[in-house]
């Protein structure tokens, strides 16, 4: 009674034992393999030598469970660093990126001089994006080489984001602002008052995709333009460490009079259960929006 | 509007005059009055503008060392060579070998993934109990939100030198395999994983539009003694097909661009003849090697062709009575 919008209507059939099992089995098989290598790998994290031993690898379930591999990481080198980098990139870049998005798309979403030119610069940018040589030059131009503004600058602005965004103020109706101004209230005033209070969601999915997509989650921007290692945020010593193999443990981090490190197979886990952490922690609060965000944009757009 | 009382039209003049945004604009000063009725939202705009001017237009002129015998410390100022850096590109038969791999892993993340995203929605769409329905999105779009680092490392740790896959071939007593070390899997393997990657998220679009078709069609079928199927053919596809081509047109236009992040964390296990894409050469020609304007002529011949089977296949949804992308 509770989910009254799952009864079946009534001119559907009842589908038969056959097709009901079928349709089971497809979707139990989908999510455990979307489902089968997180777990995986967050059990192979917390494994010790033993464990990894037995399981020839990978493991499924910790027999002997410990968090040696994440103190090892946190405590140490290039990993701990790099994830204070990355820290700090995602949330300088995406307040830069959601202030300068809702500043260019409520110019827009208004009748403004040149604002048809605008949104046509803004457009294009999706059918004809700027080739990785150009943008390179560009960067070096500026002198903005090994420089963490590297990392955002160059992304800042992101054209699917505009549209959605633009297209979610113009769909705030018009009387709205109209009373406002005529109570005296600015443009800004009324961005702030009254568009910015309405758009929290979107804001909110706008947000979460500049966070993860454009900033987490990226390695080619750092690749491309910080030859210093030392400045590398997670994606990329995740990459080194993780996908080249190279050895995670300088001799500093363990002396002689330390234990037995923990196995590598666990720390590489770990690092990637540390990249994957800030998502899935944000995910559940995010995601009853996500379809608004993705459809305010492609379908009208 | 000649009926109404002069009183009326009056308020309504000043309410105009006072929103600023309705009287038509006037001769000469019309400029100068505009920009400063609107200076607050240029002011608002210009941030972006920056942005866009010198992240996007500035390097769309870069373009233009594809035609200079580009020496660093000259920059710009670089002697034209013409057509030269095309020209040498095309002899150049590590550029086919790289243009061949982009295409031939295009039409099978055409072929094999594109549809994916559609059948998933139309069974998340099938389901009748909206809690398992809720369940089950929250699992499949989680991978679309996972670095595509990561994402190797998921797909090296199953299917790699030490995963699970070799110890079941272990295990059966068969040679142990390495799908991800494979040049001729190679392709397929960028498929499956983009296919586990973005399919749930994928679905998003197409779950929208399932539920935006009007259920007394169905009924009306339904009591017209259409089965499940004739439905989903008459009723549902009918419903989708729009969307579907709008993306079909969008995915057409990227046939040049593959997953530049996913083939360069990859490439190397495979090798340059079977993992080389255009993104690829463009970034180790140019970057790495040096070669700036051969790499940046690739690059441009990309945009190009993107931009011209965008325009290309927008005419052909035209034609047939579909949407597309620009009305």
């Amino acid at each position: 009674m509770i989910f009254m919008q799952s009864t079946r209507p009534a001119w559907m059939e009842r589908p038969s034992r056959t097709t009901l099992t079928a349709k089971f089995i497809v979707l139990a098989l989908i999510v455990i393999v979307v489902v089968y290598p997180f777990v995986s790998v967050l059990a192979t994290s917390l494994a010790s030598e033993q464990d990894i031993t037995n399981g020839g690898g990978m493991v499924l379930w910790p027999v002997h469970p410990s968090f040696d591999a994440y103190t090892t990481i946190f405590s140490a080198g290039a990993v701990a660093h790099s994830i204070w980098v990355s820290v700090a990139i995602t949330a300088v870049g995406t307040l830069l990126s959601v202030a300068i998005t809702t500043m260019l798309a409520y110019a827009v979403s208004r009748p403004i001089m040149c604002g048809r030119l605008i949104l046509t610069m803004a457009l294009l940018t999706l059918l004809f994006p700027p080739g990785i040589i150009p943008s390179y030059l560009v960067v070096k131009q500026l002198g903005l080489l090994n420089n963490y503004a590297s990392l955002i600058l160059p992304v800042m602005l992101n054209a699917f984001n505009f549209v959605v965004l633009r297209q979610f103020f113009m769909n705030i109706p018009q009387e709205l602002t109209d009373s406002a101004r005529i109570d005296g209230a600015s443009d800004l005033g009324i961005l702030l008052k009254i568009i910015l209070p309405l758009s929290k969601p979107v804001l909110a999915v706008i947000a979460l995709f500049y966070a993860v997509t454009t900033y987490w989650n990226s390695f080619f921007p750092a690749l491309l333009y910080l030859s210093d290692n030392a400045k590398w945020p997670l994606q990329l010593v995740a990459r080194q460490y993780v996908l080249q193999g190279s050895p995670m443990l300088g001799s500093t981090a363990y002396g002689a009079a330390a234990s037995a490190p923990p196995p590598t197979q666990s720390l590489q886990m770990a690092v990637v259960v540390v990249a994957i952490v800030p998502i899935l922690v944000l995910y559940p609060f995010l995601q009853k929006y996500f379809t608004r965000g993705v459809l305010t944009g492609a379908i009208k757009g | 509007m000649a009926t109404v009382t002069g009183g009326r039209l009056g308020a309504e003049a000043a309410a105009a005059e006072y929103l600023g945004r309705v009287r038509p604009a006037t001769a000469r000063s019309s400029f100068w009055r505009k920009l400063r009725r609107d200076q607050a939202m240029l002011l608002l705009a210009a941030p972006g503008v920056l942005y866009l001017l010198v992240f996007v237009y500035v390097p769309q002129l870069g373009n233009i060392i594809a035609f200079q015998n580009y020496v660093p410390y000259l920059g710009f100022a670089s002697a034209f060579v013409g057509l030269d850096n095309f020209r040498s590109l095309f002899a150049d038969t590590t550029f086919w070998s790289s243009v061949r791999n982009t295409v031939v892993i295009s039409g099978l993340q055409l072929i094999l993934y594109f549809p994916a995203p559609i059948m998933l929605a139309l069974l998340l769409n099938s389901l009748i109990s909206l809690p398992v329905k809720r369940v089950i999105q929250s699992i499949v779009y989680l991978p679309h939100f996972i670095s595509w680092v990561i994402i190797v490392a998921l797909f090296q740790q199953v299917l790699g030198g030490a995963g699970i896959l070799d110890h079941f071939m272990r295990a059966i007593g068969q040679q142990p395999i390495n799908l991800l070390a494979s040049p001729p899997l190679f392709k397929w393997m960028m498929t499956v994983e983009l296919i586990w990657k973005e399919t749930g998220w994928g679905t998003i679009i197409y779950l929208a539009a399932l539920l935006s078709i009007d259920v007394t069609l169905y009924e009306a079928a339904a009591v017209d003694g259409a089965g499940p199927w004739r439905r989903l053919w008459h009723v549902t596809l009918p419903g989708i097909v729009g969307i579907t081509i709008l993306l079909l047109i969008l995915r057409l236009g990227a046939i040049l661009t593959v997953g530049f992040e996913q083939i360069l964390l990859q490439q190397n296990a495979v090798g340059e003849d079977a993992g080389e894409v255009l993104d690829t050469f463009v970034y180790f020609h140019g970057i790495a090697a040096g070669q700036w304007a051969p790499a940046a002529a690739a690059g441009l011949i990309k945009g190009i062709v993107g931009l011209a089977i965008v325009l290309g296949a927008n005419k052909v949804s035209h034609v047939f009575g579909q949407q597309g992308v620009l009305s």
